[in-house]
């Protein structure tokens, strides 16, 4: 199976075109710039490198949040359309589930998380159970003062993982002390490639129904649900 | 050897997702809305994230009945149009990128266009452009003069220095309590009411063909508040009428002003508020008597839509215009630089 795995849901912007278990091209950088002006030529780059054409694909995967809702959009958008127009499958992954990866073979859990301000985290734990690496909490938005208080009562090792760590690292140390170990710069970005393969082994989805995981109203939806109850 | 000219369009600026397909320029052969309003109505107007938030839930959707309903396939497509500005950053670039994905997958060119040039090429969805025109540009975030010399080059003579005339309309509904989008209940009101209150026209210089709709706006509002001290009411319809008659006596005037100095062979109404029939109605009875042709647009081609974003893309396509893979959603997009 050939696949295209695009993410752009937060500051790292990977392309990994794969075919089988061969990862035949991955293109990632970790910059502040604009996802909507790069990722388009970078998709055409790497497959024009590969020498393959968008219909040769048979999957298209994209990361589907959570994360910049403007950055999310862009990938899950082009993965959208090329999949209904070529009629080919699609397949979207938990952002924080690709960034995981990076910890797969770490005996303790893996904490992935993207800055979600104000103190906010978007995160989500994952390990290995049932001899599979998977999610043991779900993803979800939180204060980081909750889920470290949750964290610990774990009473084992955890690898944190993101490139917002610094701005989080005092407090889960304080918090956490030796229960927590950080991984290193290469750690933190997450893998396109992690991305087409755990979207190669899902479940198509349905393609008019796809949608984001913003894990969060617009926050306009929030207040008006607010005043809705008043 | 593909016999005819077909341009896929796409628009999502603000709060419609939209899908056409035009054969040869003129040609609709689908023109898909699918209108986001009954959701931005309980925020009492267009929230960005959540008009982003449906044009992605809704864009493949479109996408497949405007084909559906146009009995083509991406097989018999030309060249793939998009609004690439100006309009809400995050909607357009769910158009923007879902465009570039399907030019990609399919091998064809892509084609930009500014939201307001499609306005005005909706106008060649109806009839043949004879140059040099006028085309008045008329909806919630514009309101402009443009001459138009040939295909393709826009000269804006006029504009608004502050508040657009859809703007005046939506604030001034809101003093009403009438419901979002204002427009249009204004203008109904209107219909059954007398231009009986003395509001201002703001005329600026002598030989200016901009606009300025704030004060007229500021005017409204004291006008229903001191009423109001005063205990007394004043009729809605009128207020709408008053309120109306300002708003078109300058866009008219102005309009007409520019056809004469101009010298233009015809002039073009455009964009949402070309719906209003208080103003195609003053249009039609101002141009009865002169020499310029006066083209108004359907209603179905003022509000936003994709037909007008081909038709524009047609003669784009037609001059050479193409984007790049780097194409972006570019909110203030010049339209002189068109």
């Amino acid at each position: 199976m050939k696949a295209l795995a695009i993410d752009t849901s937060n500051l790292v912007m990977g392309i990994a075109v794969v075919d089988g278990e061969k990862v035949i091209g991955e293109y990632t950088t970790n910059l502040k710039k604009n996802h909507s002006i790069r990722v388009m030529p970078a998709i055409h780059d790497l497959m024009k490198e590969m020498n393959m054409k968008p219909a040769e694909l048979d999957r298209i995967i994209t990361a589907k949040g959570p994360g910049s809702y403007t950055g999310v959009r862009i990938g899950v958008t082009i993965a959208k359309t090329m999949a209904w127009t070529l009629n080919k499958d699609l397949s979207g992954v938990s952002s924080l589930e690709v960034l995981a990866q990076n910890g797969k073979f770490f005996s303790g859990y893996v904490c992935p998380l993207f800055d979600a301000r104000r103190t906010q985290l978007y995160t989500g734990l994952y390990g290995f159970e049932e001899d599979r690496f998977q999610a043991v909490k779900e993803d979800r938005l939180v204060l980081r003062s909750n889920w470290l208080d949750e964290l610990k009562r774990l009473e084992k090792r955890i690898l944190f993982l993101g490139n917002d760590l610094d701005l989080h690292k005092k407090s889960i140390l304080e918090e956490l002390g030796d229960q927590a170990v950080f991984g290193s710069a290469a750690d933190h970005n997450p893998r396109p490639s992690e991305l087409a393969r755990i979207g190669i082994e899902k479940e198509p989805e349905s393609v008019h129904h796809f949608v984001p995981s913003y894990l969060q109203l617009a926050e306009a939806e929030v207040n008006w649900l607010a005043g809705q109850k008043k | 050897m593909k016999q005819d000219e077909m341009i896929l369009a796409i628009e999502t600026s603000c709060d419609e997702t939209a899908v056409a397909l035009v054969k040869n320029g003129t040609e609709i052969m689908a023109n898909v809305v699918a209108s986001q309003i009954e959701s931005h109505k309980r925020f009492g107007g267009v929230v960005p994230e959540v008009a982003s938030r449906h044009h992605v839930e809704q864009i493949t959707v479109v996408m497949e009945e405007a084909l559906q309903m146009a009995g083509v396939t991406m097989d018999d497509v030309t060249a793939v149009a998009v609004t690439e500005g100006p309009g809400l950053v995050g909607a357009l670039l769910i158009g923007v990128n879902a465009a570039k994905a399907l030019a990609f997958a399919h091998g064809l060119p892509l084609v930009p266009v500014h939201h307001i040039a499609g306005h005005i090429y909706a106008n060649r969805l109806i009839t043949e452009m004879k140059f040099p025109l006028l085309a008045l540009v008329v909806s919630g975030g514009h309101t402009e003069l443009v001459l138009m010399k040939e295909h393709g080059s826009f000269e804006v003579i006029g504009e608004t220095r502050d508040d657009a005339a859809g703007e005046a309309y939506d604030k001034v509904a809101r003093t009403l309590n009438l419901p979002y989008p204002g427009g249009p209940h204004i203008d109904r009101l209107a219909q059954d009411g007398a231009p009986v209150l003395n509001l201002p026209r703001a005329w600026l210089e002598a030989d200016s063909y901009d606009f300025s709709f704030s004060g007229l706006k500021s005017a409204v509002i004291n006008t229903v508040h001191n009423a109001a001290q005063r205990g007394e009411t004043i009729k809605p319809e009128d207020l709408a009428a008053s309120f109306q008659e300002s708003v078109i006596d300058v866009l008219v005037e102005k309009t007409a002003r520019a056809a004469r100095e101009y010298d233009v062979k015809q002039v073009l109404l455009a964009g949402g508020v070309a719906a209003n029939k208080g103003l195609r109605a003053a249009l039609e009875a101002k141009f009865s008597g002169l020499p310029q042709e006066l083209a108004i647009p359907p209603l179905y081609l003022c509000t936003d839509n994709a037909a007008m974003i081909a038709a524009a893309g047609s003669i784009a396509y037609q001059k050479g215009k193409r984007a790049d893979w780097a194409l972006n959603g570019v909110p203030g997009l010049d339209l002189e630089a068109q």
